[in-house]
C-alpha cells in the first residue's frame, strides 16, 4: 500500500540549515548535506530543500547544493527557493534533484508551470504556496511569506494544477511556527479539490498533529522543519507512533 | 574490476544512479557508444522522462539494435524498464521486445502519477537476495507493465503491476533503486555481484 510521507523541510541560507520562527527570525542548526543523510537513515521518506540565500548567481548555489545532496542522500528530496526559469528547474534536475518546487515565480508568471511540465513532466514540479488567512479568505503570499498578494488561495491551486503543477506543498502562515497542529480544513478542501498529491506544511507540533493532518486533512506527505530539526520529535519515534495509529507508513 | 555502464540518453535520473553507484565504491561509465555498451560486465538504463522520446534517442546511435543482443546482466530503470517491454500506450510507442508485455496507462481511482513508497511482495531471485517480502521502494510513474511469467516482484495501485522483471540476464525494475534507501542499495549491489 502506498505509505504517507513526513518530509523534514531544511531551509538553506549560506550553506547551512536555518529556521525561520514565523518565517523571520533565524536560527542556525547545521550542515544540511550532513543533516539530510542522518534524516534519510533515521526513515525521513523525502528532503526539501529551500536554499533561501540571496546572491548574485542563485543557480550555480543551488546547483552546488543539490550536487552535494544528491552525492550523499539515497532518498528522493526536493529544490526550491528560486526557481524562477526553466534553466534554472533544468540545472537542478540535471544535478540529481528528484523534484523542484516553484513558489513565487509562478504566481508572477503562471505560464512557468506549463513551461516545467511540458519540458520535464509534471512529476517533478511542485507548487509551493504559502497563504495566509485574511478576512474570510485565504490570500496567497510571496518573498517567503512576506508579501501579500490578491490571488486567492483555491483557485491558483487549481489553475496551477491545470497548468502542469504536479504536487502541491501549501503552507498556512497562520498555522506555520505555532505548533497547534496543521491547517486540517483547508487541507481537506484541497486536497478533494485536486488530484496530485498534497503535502500539508505549517503547524507541526506533536505526533498526534501527523496523525490528525492524514486523517482529518487528507494529506499524502507532512512537512515539518524545527520539530525535528531541534529533536523534539524524532521519525523513528513518529513512524512507531503512527503505525500504531493505524496510519500506513514506511517503517522498514 | 568490472565494467559498469550506465547508458547515458539524455535521461533525468543518470545523476542520481550514478551517484548511488559512488555510494556503493564503483566508478560507472556514463555512454551512449555501442561499443562501450558490448565490452561492458554490467549495464544499467535508467530512465526519467517520456516513452517516444526516449526511443528516438536510443535509435540514434542503434542501440535499439544492440540492446537486446547484449548477455550481460542489464537493468532497466523506471522508464527504463518500460522501454525493454513490447509496446507503450504512452505515445503509442514500439518498444525493444525484450519482455512481451505492453505497458499500458494507470485507469485508476488514485492519483497519477502513482507517486511515494510502495510494498513490493518478492518471489525469490538473486537479484533480491538479502531483500525482506513486502519491501518499501519509491516509485514516481504513470505507465506500468502487467503482471507476467516474469514477474519477481508486484505491486498493488488499485491494479497489480509488474514492481521487477526477470528473463536471462534482462531485469527491469519499476521503482527508482537509487532512491530507495537501503532496499534499493541492497538490489543494485545484488545486480552488481550478479
Amino acid at each position: 500500500m502506498l505509505s504517507k510521507r513526513i518530509i523534514p523541510c531544511l531551509d538553506i541560507k549560506d550553506g547551512r540549515t536555518v529556521k525561520g520562527v514565523n518565517f523571520l527570525d533565524l536560527v542556525d542548526a547545521g550542515d544540511p548535506v550532513e543533516q539530510g543523510r542522518i534524516y534519510a537513515e533515521q526513515g525521513a521518506d523525502e528532503l526539501v530543500f529551500l536554499d533561501i540565500t540571496a546572491t548574485a548567481d542563485k543557480r550555480k548555489t543551488i546547483v552546488d547544493l543539490v550536487t552535494k545532496v544528491a552525492r550523499n542522500v539515497n532518498i528522493p528530496f526536493t529544490v526550491g527557493g528560486g526557481i524562477s526559469s526553466v534553466e534554472d528547474a533544468y540545472a537542478a534536475l540535471q544535478a540529481g534533484a528528484d523534484k523542484v518546487s516553484i513558489n513565487s515565480a509562478a504566481v508572477r508568471r503562471p505560464e512557468l508551470l506549463d513551461e516545467c511540465s511540458a519540458n520535464f513532466g509534471n512529476q517533478c514540479i511542485v507548487l509551493a504556496v504559502d497563504a495566509k488567512f485574511i478576512k474570510g479568505e485565504w490570500i496567497v503570499h510571496l518573498v517567503g511569506g512576506r508579501k501579500a498578494t490578491e490571488v486567492r488561495l483555491y483557485p491558483w491551486i487549481k489553475e496551477a494544477v491545470s497548468r502542469g503543477a504536479g504536487e502541491i506543498l501549501f503552507t498556512s502562515m497562520d498555522h506555520d511556527g505555532t505548533k497547534n497542529g496543521f491547517a486540517n480544513e483547508s487541507l481537506k478542501e484541497i486536497s478533494m479539490m485536486v488530484d496530485v498529491p498534497l503535502i500539508a506544511s505549517g503547524g507541526a507540533g506533536s505526533k498526534i498533529h501527523f496523525k490528525e493532518v492524514f486523517e482529518r486533512g487528507q494529506a499524502d506527505a507532512a512537512l515539518a522543519a524545527s520539530v525535528f530539526h531541534f529533536g523534539e520529535i524524532s521519525i523513528p519515534e513518529l513512524k512507531a507512533y503512527l503505525e500504531k495509529e493505524k496510519i500506513n507508513v514506511r517503517i522498514n | 574490476m568490472s565494467k559498469v555502464v550506465i547508458i547515458d540518453y539524455g535521461a533525468g535520473n543518470v545523476q542520481s544512479v550514478r551517484f548511488a553507484l559512488e555510494r556503493l565504491g564503483v566508478n560507472a561509465v556514463l555512454t551512449n557508444r555501442a561499443d562501450e555498451i558490448r565490452t561492458a560486465d554490467k549495464i544499467i538504463f535508467p530512465g526519467v522522462g517520456e516513452a517516444r522520446s526516449a526511443m528516438d534517442q536510443i535509435s540514434k546511435n542503434n542501440l535499439h539494435q544492440v540492446i537486446p543482443t547484449l548477455k550481460q546482466p542489464f537493468l532497466g530503470i523506471c522508464l527504463g524498464m518500460q522501454i525493454i517491454c513490447s509496446f507503450s500506450e504512452e505515445r503509442n510507442t514500439k518498444c525493444l521486445e525484450i519482455f512481451e508485455e505492453k505497458v499500458r496507462r494507470f485507469r485508476v481511482s488514485g492519483k497519477v502519477p502513482h507517486m511515494g513508497w510502495n510494498t513490493v511482495n518478492l518471489k525469490p531471485s538473486l537479484l533480491l537476495k538479502g531483500i525482506t517480502d513486502n519491501a518499501y521502494f519509491y516509485f514516481v510513474h504513470s505507465y506500468y507493465a502487467p503482471i507476467c511469467e516474469h514477474t519477481i516482484g508486484s505491486c498493488d495501485y488499485d491494479v497489480s503491476f509488474s514492481a521487477i522483471l526477470e528473463k536471462d540476464n534482462f531485469y527491469g525494475c519499476q521503482f527508482h533503486p537509487e532512491k530507495s534507501a537501503q532496499n534499493g542499495e541492497k538490489l543494485i549491489q545484488n545486480f552488481l555481484e550478479l
